[in-house]
């Protein structure tokens, strides 16, 4: 069996029995970023160093004895909106091009717990604010598949280097899709849990109603390791959930029986390409030859997630954003003689935020401001109530809804000038985020466009805290499109 | 809502709520694009939502408070590290008040 064939519970477990070291593994890692992420740009920051030490550590309790946990030499890429001690946290942003975190995000504790390595930071869309890492303030992400295309965003760097070997599998935030859309467009598989099943502390907050972290791996299977060892409350974040959990490495594999698929006919939409909507259709064909059943849902407010999205995100951008005013930390602006506090503010914000972020800041303050909050804000907050009534009336005819992650498959590079065509990429995945249920995008299929095969994503979501149901689902698919 | 139109005083209003500089040519560029996705949004003006319970968060859970109880704080160093100017153990900062504001 070769490296590629293994899941990462055998290469970890291989690491924990001495017979592997966590050191080649890390040095086979480097090895590709060395040699292909100059064209890619995956990563913000390779901790080369720190991911060699802590490997050799990690080699060293092997030898005594000792057993480093179930990620033992795993190789973790991490995206740059999650703080760590190590090197900087940048959010891709000018404001943040220097800071250095005084602590430790929980997912990362609890992946060196599991004996798991960090081999660096990842690009993204500055402060997780695009879907496609052009908004980078340290330039795009390219796609594996084809490096004239877009990997997806914001987790653009985490799918990118998953996609490219650069590590056994990466973490992500999804507050919209951001992990599910740079997923598939680069052909990997990312989990957005459900809403407060994973602790957020030390995740640089964008939507907080909204905001999920999640791993991308290449296989079901090596997610939902990950999966285990970031979830379960924390009590330095009071909206993580205290719900029981469930160790799912073990199950995953498991088939469920008499297993519904809802499809709804919204996500049958004449606007998805049509290289995407035969991924689809296959995939339907795929799901009743091992013996699921195909059932037929409505979720009729579908397409007004990006109205809903668009409001609620940026409102709680605009606040939780508020923290950077050049005072504490962050990009301070230069003053003239006589300029005062409230222009220190303005100057350092307008010069530390690139033109995506200001523009969310400036729509989430317009849709809180006097006179336009019960309008806008309220409204939004009514018609997502809706939705997740939607979402659970479909749920009582189906275990999961199967559809597409993205209506097209990875787009050029500046392809998408107008920020709402860039917007309304993220059809699909937005209402996971507004109903706050688990989703997750895995390869479907492949498209060809003009010649280049790229990969084509399929997005099963399921009620909340089911993550044992969409997993083993999942694994299903993944076995009967294999 | 026929409001979908910003005009440039409206960008101007809330950049300055937003404390974000913005003049010249990026007011006319805010002013159209936010108009753009305004017009966008206002589908949702469309939905019968008359006695529908706002959904502010999608969790069903009290909040959870913490024990009264001193634990350790950050240590002052490691939080001024990341600070563009301090003085000795303070952030430092534009005058606040104007001459003679002193209290």
């Amino acid at each position: 069996m070769s490296s590629d064939t293994k899941t990462l519970t055998q290469l970890c477990a291989e690491v924990a029995a001495g017979t592997v070291t966590a050191r080649s593994r890390v040095e086979m890692y480097l090895a590709n970023i060395a040699q292909r992420d100059g064209a890619i740009h995956a990563f913000n920051e390779v901790h080369s160093d720190a991911a060699r030490a802590r490997a050799d550590a990690i080699d060293a309790d092997v030898a005594a004895g000792k057993n480093p946990g179930p990620l033992a030499g795993a190789v973790i890429a991490m995206k740059d909106n999650i703080v760590m001690r190590e090197g900087r946290t940048t959010c891709s942003s000018k404001m943040l091009a220097n800071y250095r975190s005084p602590f430790d995000a929980t997912v990362v504790t609890r992946l060196y717990a599991a004996g798991a390595i960090v081999i660096g930071k990842t690009n993204l869309d500055e402060f997780a604010m695009g879907s496609s890492t052009e908004n980078s303030a340290f330039g795009v992400t390219k796609n594996p598949w084809d490096l004239t295309r877009v990997a997806g965003g914001s987790s653009g760097g985490s799918a990118a280097a998953v996609a490219a070997k650069f590590c056994d599998a990466a973490l992500g935030s999804d507050t919209g899709g951001s992990i599910r859309q740079p997923a598939a467009l680069c052909g990997c598989v990312g989990f957005k849990p459900t809403y407060g099943r994973v602790s957020r502390y030390g995740l640089v907050a964008f939507g907080s109603s909204l905001d999920q972290i999640g791993p991308f791996a290449r296989t079901i299977a090596d997610a939902t390791l990950v999966y285990d060892t970031l979830c379960g409350l924390d009590p330095h974040d009071s909206t993580c959930a205290d719900m029981p959990v469930v160790t799912l490495a073990d199950k995953v594999h498991l088939p469920l029986k008499q297993l519904r698929v809802g499809v709804p006919r919204e996500y049958r939409s004449s606007d998805n390409a049509p290289s995407v909507a035969a991924v689809l259709e296959q995939a339907i064909v795929a799901a009743r030859a091992m013996g699921a059943e195909i059932v037929d849902v409505d979720l009729p407010l579908t397409p007004l997630g990006i109205s809903i999205y668009y409001v609620i995100a940026p409102a709680e951008a605009s606040s939780n954003l508020a923290r950077f005013d050049g005072i504490r930390y962050g990009h301070r602006a230069t003053l003239a003689p006589g300029d005062d506090l409230e222009t220190l503010y303005c100057k350092s914000r307008a010069e530390g935020f690139g033109p995506e972020v200001q523009r969310r800041i400036m729509l989430g303050t317009y849709v809180l401001s006097s006179g336009y909050y019960d309008a806008y804000y309220k409204r939004a907050l009514q018609v997502r109530r809706l939705i997740k009534d939607e979402f659970d009336r479909a749920f009582t005819k189906c275990d999961v809804i199967l559809g597409v992650t993205s209506p097209v498959p990875a787009f050029e590079i500046g392809g998408k000038k107008d920020p709402l065509s860039m917007y309304l990429c993220d059809v699909y995945t937005v209402n996971t985020n507004i109903a706050g249920i688990p989703g997750i995008s895995f390869n479907g299929g492949f498209a060809d466009e003009g010649g280049v095969k790229l990969p084509v994503g399929l997005q099963l979501q399921a009620p909340a805290f089911a993550e044992e149901t969409l997993l083993r689902a999942a694994s299903m698919f993944e076995r009967a499109l294999a | 809502m026929s409001h979908a139109e910003l005009t440039t005083k409206e960008v101007l209003h809330v950049a300055k709520l937003s404390r974000l500089a913005i003049d010249g040519d990026a007011v006319e560029g805010m002013r159209t694009q936010l108009s753009t996705i305004l017009g966008h949004i206002a589908q949702l003006q469309a939905v019968a939502v008359d006695g529908v319970e706002p959904m502010a968060h999608p969790l069903h859970i009290v909040n959870r408070l913490d024990a009264d109880e001193p634990k350790p704080a950050m240590d002052v160093s490691d939080f001024l590290r990341n600070a563009p100017a301090t003085e000795g153990r303070f952030l430092a900062v534009p005058k606040v008040l104007a001459d003679g504001g002193d209290a």
